[in-house]
């Protein structure tokens, strides 16, 4: 039994990190993409956004992973080893921007160094979500060959690959969405509005566009997409909610919401982590001879399980309302001056 | 580079960053508890201005930990997969429960540093003691996780298979109290010298004088009261190492010889090949007594532990002599400045005792890594004692050397970056958090 509270956990884990992180990444990636001359208040208006709350955003990855590591330590294992190099990249990634958000935000003199930490923030604000894409990409690539013999087909073929490749795309296009539709109810007057609607209108393309390419690297690597996602009425009942739910949420964009679209979006990356996990649960990885690794059949002893929900289940009731009492306080922007820490 | 020795450096290299950067994200919360509890009080705003100024620090050293920390927990898997498929099941309990205690200090710290002005100054205050509170309950977890290499239990090694797993016993293995302890009292002792002797250099060169001697006051008697306090967790932890792992407590000595009256052996240079240390200074019956409270039992000696299953002793021995007396210096140092807190208040500002106190900046954290080295170098070659070795735990996958080139140049450059922001956080102090002007709040 417990072994589903720990399933459900890690979908949460990474259906938040996902969300709340990918927005977080996505910030950098706008800024990625945005004129010189408007970098530094976009820039200011992001991180009052994320100030807060962005080293949170960021403990779900490692939720996430100690779920792995404890719970189904042979999925754990196998990954790290077959997916060592685009894992040691995204760790890298994970070190610059972490360090350089923080370092540009504390230096106590504003200097060139500023230049020189938003040039690491952004670039790895590309990188980490691109490689994080291509991991879970070649989790069900069908590419990761246990019985390999050379360096290339074990530890290079493994993840580059089209399809992993696209999904990695995918995910940046996804996290930059994300970002695009939080900051819109940032925004402090019209032209901002417009700009971070702008900004959102080209992620919402670049993630169809790079949502087609996954198709399309799919058939031609031969994996089974079409029929994951089409395959089972939840795929498609998952696929049709958000669809409309973009609909909707571009005429509420229109008619001048602010809020309501930010559940909307989390709600559509929700429905593609349903119609991308849903057809092949329980199995996450999935390996060249045709084998899966299962969460049922790979689980850890059921005693770590056990107490693995336990501690999940309990570090819950901690987190959660703090978490969420977080975030309502920082949402509530006319009460006292963020930039003033 | 050899992909064994390579993968070892790396684990090495992380691991010793991450300590410092987890020790001060631990401590320094405290630190800022206490300045921030006496604005409270006395509405003196030096102290709102020096608890500002500490949580800048806090910030970028929980952001550096966190991230090394992330690292860490995709290192285990990335150099270590035979480990991790055994062990994670086993001793992963601390982990998840150590989850959720990082978790929660990520949420406070936002609370904390973003909350000037925002809530009831008594919840905002609350916010910091839980930064500090999670924090030292995540390091408490991760050295059980630790401590548990060092003495395993919670499971049964039946033909190969790992049956019968008890996480929970796992995790309160019998080495978990005295290096939870050890370890939390160094953290203190090494973060309250380090945060000392930075404020004892600047009251030298008289900049924001009344700024920083109330900061080096509240540091300093942090430090001083775990450096006091430290020989006693050290020795319950010896006595730990002797009963779990004679091979460690032998090398640690440089104790070739099991006879009676066991000495001590202070300094000296282990001459391994002819199984004697040169130059040292030898305290018969010590040995003996510091394990066993009396002279003449004898101590388990290298020479009754098979060559296959011997740390490396010249490492294991210097670094356990230089974490020692770096440990007697600070204490010494400690005792000096209860005396001028209790009966000399004027050596405060005498020139000598400054200068005492900046020249211990870096022991403390000197001692925390030779202590690592001694508990990880001395478990060689187990990577879990007696039940698996460490070569055989090592990933696959070839070339690990270029992946130990490239985090060291990483945390090299971070070290760098670090220590240059931090150093233009202590030049700005005068400009950002003690003008002369008057405050208000």
């Amino acid at each position: 039994m417990m072994i589903y509270v720990v399933m459900g956990f890690l979908w949460l884990a990474l259906l938040l990190y996902l969300v709340m992180g990918g927005a977080d990444f996505g910030a950098g990636i706008i800024e990625l993409f945005t004129s010189n001359a408007n970098k530094s208040r976009t820039r200011k208006i992001m991180y009052n956004a994320i100030g807060p709350i962005w080293e949170a955003n960021h403990m779900w990855l490692i939720i996430a992973i100690v779920i792995l590591f404890v719970g189904f330590p042979v999925i754990y294992t196998t990954m790290s080893t077959y997916l060592h190099i685009p894992l040691v990249i995204m760790l890298m990634g994970i070190i610059a921007r972490g360090t350089a958000l923080t370092f540009r935000n504390y230096d106590a003199v504003t200097d060139n160094m500023q230049r020189v930490y938003n040039k690491i923030f952004v670039y790895s604000s590309f990188i980490t979500p691109l490689f994080l894409g291509i991991i879970a990409g070649s989790a069900v690539s069908g590419r990761i060959d246990t019985g390999a013999t050379d360096f290339l087909s074990a530890y290079v073929y493994s993840w580059l690959n089209l399809f992993s490749v696209a999904i990695g795309f995918f995910t940046v296009a996804l996290c930059g969405f994300l970002a695009a539709i939080y900051l819109i109810g940032e925004a402090n007057d019209e032209t901002e509005t417009k700009s971070f609607i702008r900004k959102a209108r080209f992620m919402n393309i670049a993630a169809v566009v790079a949502g087609g390419l996954v198709f399309i690297a799919s058939i031609e690597e031969k994996i089974p997409l079409v029929e994951w996602v089409f395959g089972s009425i939840i795929g498609v009942l998952a696929v049709s909610a958000a669809s409309i739910s973009l609909m909707v949420m571009w005429y509420l964009i229109v008619k001048g919401k602010r809020f309501i679209i930010r559940i909307l979006a989390g709600f559509q990356v929700t429905m593609i982590l349903l119609t991308t996990t849903y057809k092949h649960y329980p199995n996450i990885v999935i390996l060249k001879n045709g084998g899966y690794l299962s969460l049922i059949a790979d689980r850890g002893a059921d005693k770590a399980i056990e107490g693995l929900g336990i501690a999940l289940l309990v570090g819950s009731l901690f987190i959660l309302p703090a978490l969420g009492y977080l975030i309502y306080s920082f949402q509530r922007k006319d009460k006292g001056d963020v930039a003033e820490h | 580079m050899d992909n064994f020795m390579a993968a070892r450096s790396q684990m090495a290299l992380s691991l010793g960053f991450h300590i410092i950067f987890s020790c001060i994200g631990m401590v320094m919360p405290f630190f800022m508890a206490v300045s921030h509890f006496m604005y409270l009080k006395t509405h003196n705003p030096i102290y709102r201005n020096v608890t500002k100024a500490w949580s800048k620090g806090v910030a970028i050293f929980f952001a550096t930990g966190a991230v090394s920390g992330t690292v860490l927990s995709f290192e285990l898997g990335l150099l270590w997969p035979t480990f991790m498929k055994h062990a994670g099941p086993i001793f992963g309990m601390p982990f998840s429960l150590e989850g959720t205690a990082f978790f929660i200090e990520a949420i406070a710290l936002g609370f904390f540093l973003y909350g000037w002005g925002r809530f009831n100054k008594w919840f905002h205050w609350f916010t910091g003691v839980v930064v500090g509170v999670s924090g030292l309950a995540s390091g408490i977890l991760v050295v059980a996780a630790n401590a548990w290499m060092n003495s395993p239990s919670g499971f049964d090694l039946v033909n190969g298979k790992y049956t019968n797993i008890d996480p929970i016993k796992a995790m309160f293995n019998p080495a978990w109290f005295s290096q939870a302890l050890h370890m939390s009292v160094a953290a203190f002792a090494a973060t309250g010298f380090a945060v000392a002797g930075v404020h004892a250099l600047m009251i030298l060169r008289k900049r924001n004088v009344d700024f920083h001697t109330r900061s080096f006051r509240i540091a300093a008697i942090f430090g001083v009261v775990a450096a006091i306090l430290q020989p006693l967790s050290g020795d319950i932890s010896a006595k730990m190492v002797a009963k779990r792992q004679p091979a460690k407590l032998a090398a640690m000595e440089a104790h070739f010889k099991t006879e009676p009256y066991s000495p001590l052996i202070i300094g000296g240079i282990p001459d391994v090949k002819n199984k004697k240390v040169d130059y040292a200074l030898e305290l018969p019956g010590m040995l003996s007594f510091m394990v066993y409270d009396d002279f003449k039992t004898p101590v388990k000696g290298l020479d009754q532990i098979p060559l296959a299953d011997q740390p490396p002793i010249a490492v294991t021995h210097y670094a356990f002599q230089l974490m020692v007396g770096l440990g007697m210096a600070m204490m010494a140092l400690g005792v000096i400045y209860l005396i001028a807190l209790v009966k000399k208040k004027s050596w405060f500002t005498k020139r000598w005792f400054l200068k005492l106190f900046i020249a211990a900046t870096p022991l403390g954290f000197i001692a925390v890594e030779a202590g690592w080295t001694v508990t990880e170098v001395g478990r060689q070659p187990w990577i879990i004692q007696g039940v698996m070795r460490t070569a055989d735990a090592v990933t696959p996958m070839p070339g690990i050397g270029y992946s130990f080139y490239l985090f060291t140049a990483v945390y090299f450059t971070l070290s760098i970056a670090v220590t240059f922001l931090l150093y233009r956080q202590i030049k700005m102090v005068p400009v950002l958090y003690d003008n002369a002007e008057p405050l208000t709040h």
